[in-house]
């Protein structure tokens, strides 16, 4: 069977479920005591090791098959959580994750981490991997392996939920039954008989809960014995008959339950009791199911993976749509028709709806990307003997689905930047009587067209005076040029290519191609980045980026005959231009505006527009590239619009100046500037 | 030969399920003819997606100069080719037969101008012959010479025509 055609799909599901692995790992090392949190761990790497086998890759079956093992065993109880365990499991979602990248270039998976399946074996038995290079000190500690399997009391604890569950159900004079059957080793199916188990039971009453969890039970995740609670008003030999008559089952223990022993939880999130409902209403279907909501249960919506490729085509459909329309209205606008006149007003306000509709489809919660970080974070703190307490803010603030696949990279950088250089270590803090753990706050916002990303530290802040040195000696400013200078412009420097205030090069920053990439990438996004820091305080990188990259505002120009698109996020204002305001320095033709230089660029010369009708009046759309001000020189403001941006296809990509091309409302196409590389 | 043939042999995989070849002998092919400044020029009809009349065109400024501009085709801008730049003619002069040929190429649809669009005919390989340096255009840009009766056709290697990356014609 050709596997391609899953690929994309295996990918990008695998790439979800080791994402939810991380932060389950991580949340289960903040409570430790959380079994719900192996439960989807152990489901994560349960679904990863069924689709790794299925299309084929073994190694990556093989590390989940181990893990699995080794999560059964904690999940059980068996065996001690410790720090050493969660090293390993998290080296194993590396191991896994660097796996999947092999696939994604096309290269057969490969472990790179050879130990590690040695050591997850080891833990798995209690043991202590001792690696033969690294000298673990370490004590072992798997004296405290519970032996659960024998042991036949059935001491089941609920949560609150279904401890109300259960206290409405005595109200009601239900009795509540802790049942334990166990499975003849001979039974070939044991999934299908627990199914039977549980169909039985829920004909005469409700199932509250099991023992292990319904999904392990159907997945066959039992050694033979499995233990329900159930509600129901019949008596107890109506229950023994109905388990008795499914063959290969027998009944370990019956209970009837009269004291509730309710285990404390803080977990928000639906209880098992009602997974179980759900998960038996499924039937079937279930594991489809499983498989699509594994990571985030708490929200259980129907969701359906498609191309952005498909989305692209429908947004210009949409914004083809859109063109027609405004010929529509034109047409309209020449001849009086008053049944058209209803029907335009109509197609308008569906064509309005309908583009709000498809843009939205486009948009993702800035989540996927910033769910990466606490991990990193985690890691890199540890790597750094600092303490980080990282707080995310706005993780539901949705953006372009573009924008999201781009600006993770940047964050990344400004997060270690943060990390490495501005919080300070433990002791240094101490010494400052700062809280020791040092607090890095990522937070995003909507702000009109934009959303308005955060990065912001409490540490030490930017020393000015430093980088206005550091500017000195690499000849970025001359002496009486950096005396010259305000804050902000020096603090601005570090985001020049080639300067980095760090004293030594780590690994992690500061090697020169830290906040220039950043910017720069934020940039081609179309988007701003600032920075306000205050010594001994802390540091806040403020990134502005807009909503979506198909759709945006620009000012429409005219130069003799040809219309050109400006993007209104380059646009500080406009002004007129009369001949005799232009002036000339060093043959640079300027204009002096509110008491300020600006130099002037005629869109005529530098994009060579013929046609040479003389304009008594002009106009300058004065935009910024960068910190530098530029007055572009047109003859005509047409007006403000929405554009659709299209690319100029794969022939004519790259040209300087231009950005892409729109279609107007006359179908006409205008180019679209990009300030960026247009002089 | 085998260059032509091996083309041929692509465009047929290219294309199979289109149903419109293979209606004469195995070895016919349709060609779309065009004049270019009163000189007959033809290219394989399944590489031509549509031909439509001169719309406005709008320059691309940096671009290069026998690329004439884009034009919006329904939704889609596409770089239009102006032919007689790039076969180093004299510059076109517009008439009401002036078209648009849409060509579409591996996952690429450009357009270029011609002066007028005359027919459709079928041209088997006996027809048509390899020939070295016609014209003014360099040979890098002709596949052959197409004979039909008394009419020559220039038969186009429409890969390097189209191919931005390729140089005007050779002084």
């Amino acid at each position: 069977m050709d596997m391609n055609q899953y690929l994309d799909l295996f990918l990008e599901e695998s790439a979800e479920h080791l994402q939810s692995f991380n932060e389950k790992l991580l949340e289960l090392e903040a409570n430790p005591d959380r079994l719900d949190l192996l439960d989807e761990i152990f489901r994560a790497a349960h679904t990863l090791k069924g689709m790794s086998a299925t299309m084929g890759y073994e190694s990556i079956a093989q590390v989940t098959h181990k893990m699995e093992n080794l999560l059964d065993k904690l999940r059980s109880r068996k065996i001690d959580l410790n720090a050493n365990i969660f090293n390993c499991l998290f080296r194993s979602v590396d191991a896994l994750e660097s796996m999947t990248e092999m696939i994604k270039e096309g290269q057969n998976p490969q472990l790179e981490d050879e130990e590690l399946i040695n050591e997850l074996l080891a833990l798995e038995k209690g043991e202590n991997y001792v690696s033969p290079k690294a000298k673990s000190e370490e004590k072992i500690e798997n004296d405290k392996i519970e032996e659960k399997e024998e042991d036949y009391s059935l001491n089941i604890q609920f949560n609150e939920y279904e401890e109300r569950l259960l206290k409405t159900a005595q109200e009601k004079g239900m009795q509540i039954w802790a049942i334990k059957v166990s499975i003849a080793d001979s039974c070939l199916m044991k999934g299908v008989r627990a199914f039977m188990v549980f169909r039985n039971m829920e004909s005469i009453g409700e199932i509250i809960k099991s023992d292990p969890s319904v999904q392990d039970i159907e997945d066959e995740k039992f050694d033979k014995s499995f233990g329900l609670v159930i509600v129901s008003s019949h008596h107890e030999n109506v229950i023994k008959s109905k388990l008795d008559s499914i063959s290969e089952v027998t009944l370990e223990a019956l209970e009837n339950i009269k004291e509730l022993t309710v285990e404390k939880t803080e977990d928000e999130e639906p209880s098992k009791a009602e997974e179980i409902k759900q998960d038996k209403a499924n039937g079937a279907g279930q594991k489809k199911q499983d498989t699509m909501t594994n990571g985030k249960k708490h929200q259980v919506h129907q969701t359906v993976r498609v191309d952005i490729g498909r989305l692209d085509k429908l947004m210009s459909l949409v914004g083809e749509l859109v063109i027609n329309k405004t010929r529509l209205e034109q047409i309209n606008a020449s001849q009086e028709m008053t049944g058209l006149n209803e029907t335009i007003e109509q197609i308008n306000r569906i064509t309005t709806d309908l583009q709000s509709v498809v843009q939205n489809v486009r948009m993702v919660g800035i989540e996927q990307v910033f769910n990466r970080f606490p991990r990193m974070v985690r890691d890199l703190a540890k790597d750094l003997g600092k303490k980080v307490n990282l707080i995310l803010e706005g993780k539901e603030t949705e953006l372009d689905r573009t924008v999201i696949d781009e600006i993770g990279d940047p964050l990344l950088h400004l997060i270690r930047n943060a990390i490495d250089h501005g919080l300070e270590s433990p002791d240094e803090r101490l010494a400052l009587q700062k809280n020791v753990e040092g607090v890095l706050k990522l937070s995003a916002k909507h702000e009109g067209n934009h959303v308005i990303i955060e990065v912001e530290d409490d540490g030490k802040g930017i020393n000015v005076e430093k980088i206005k040195q550091k500017a000195i000696d690499k000849g970025f400013l001359t002496v009486a040029q950096a005396e010259n200078c305000d804050r902000q412009t020096i603090l601005n420097l570090i985001f020049e290519p080639g300067f980095s205030t760090a004293k030594k090069v780590t690994d992690v920053s500061g090697r020169g191609v830290g906040l220039d990439v950043v910017k720069s990438k934020i940039q081609t996004l179309n988007g701003q980045i600032h920075l306000e820091t205050q010594e001994g305080e802390g540091t806040r990188f403020v990134v502005k980026l807009p909503l979506t990259l198909a759709i945006i505002q620009a000012l429409l120009v005219k130069t003799q005959a040809e219309i050109y698109a400006i993007p209104l996020g380059n646009i500080d204002e406009t002004t007129s231009l009369e001949h005799q305001q232009i002036k000339n320095v060093q043959g640079q033709q300027v204009m002096v505006l509110r008491g300020k230089v600006l130099p002037l660029v005629f869109i005529k010369d530098i994009l060579a527009v013929p046609g040479d009708k003389e304009q008594k009046e002009m106009y300058v759309v004065v935009v910024r590239k960068g910190e530098q001000q530029i007055g572009l020189v047109v003859d005509e403001l047409v007006g403000q619009q929405e554009i659709v941006i299209n690319s100029l296809g794969k022939l004519l990509t790259g040209l300087p100046g231009i950005a892409g091309a729109s279609v107007l409302g006359d179908g006409r196409v205008s180019l679209i500037l990009d300030i960026g590389t247009l002089f | 030969m085998a260059e032509v043939k091996q083309t041929n042999d692509n465009k047929e995989i290219y294309k199979t399920g289109q149903g419109e070849q293979n209606m004469g002998s195995t070895d016919e092919k349709q060609y779309v003819a065009f004049e270019l400044a009163h000189e007959e020029y033809a290219v394989d009809i399944l590489s031509v997606r549509e031909i439509i009349r001169r719309t406005d065109i709008t320059r691309v400024p940096k671009a290069p100069p026998f690329v004439k501009g884009v034009i919006n085709l329904r939704g889609t801008i596409i770089p239009v080719i102006d032919s007689h730049l790039r076969f180093k003619l004299h510059p076109e002069e517009i008439t009401d037969n002036s078209r648009i040929v849409v060509f579409n190429m591996d996952d690429i649809t450009i357009g270029m101008t011609v002066d007028y669009v005359t027919e459709v005919l079928r041209l088997s390989e006996d027809q048509i012959e390899k020939q070295h340096s016609v014209n003014s255009i360099d040979n890098l840009f002709i596949k052959g010479i197409g004979k039909v009766e008394d009419r020559l056709l220039i038969i186009l290697n429409l890969e390097k025509v189209l191919d931005l990356g390729t140089q005007q014609a050779k002084e």
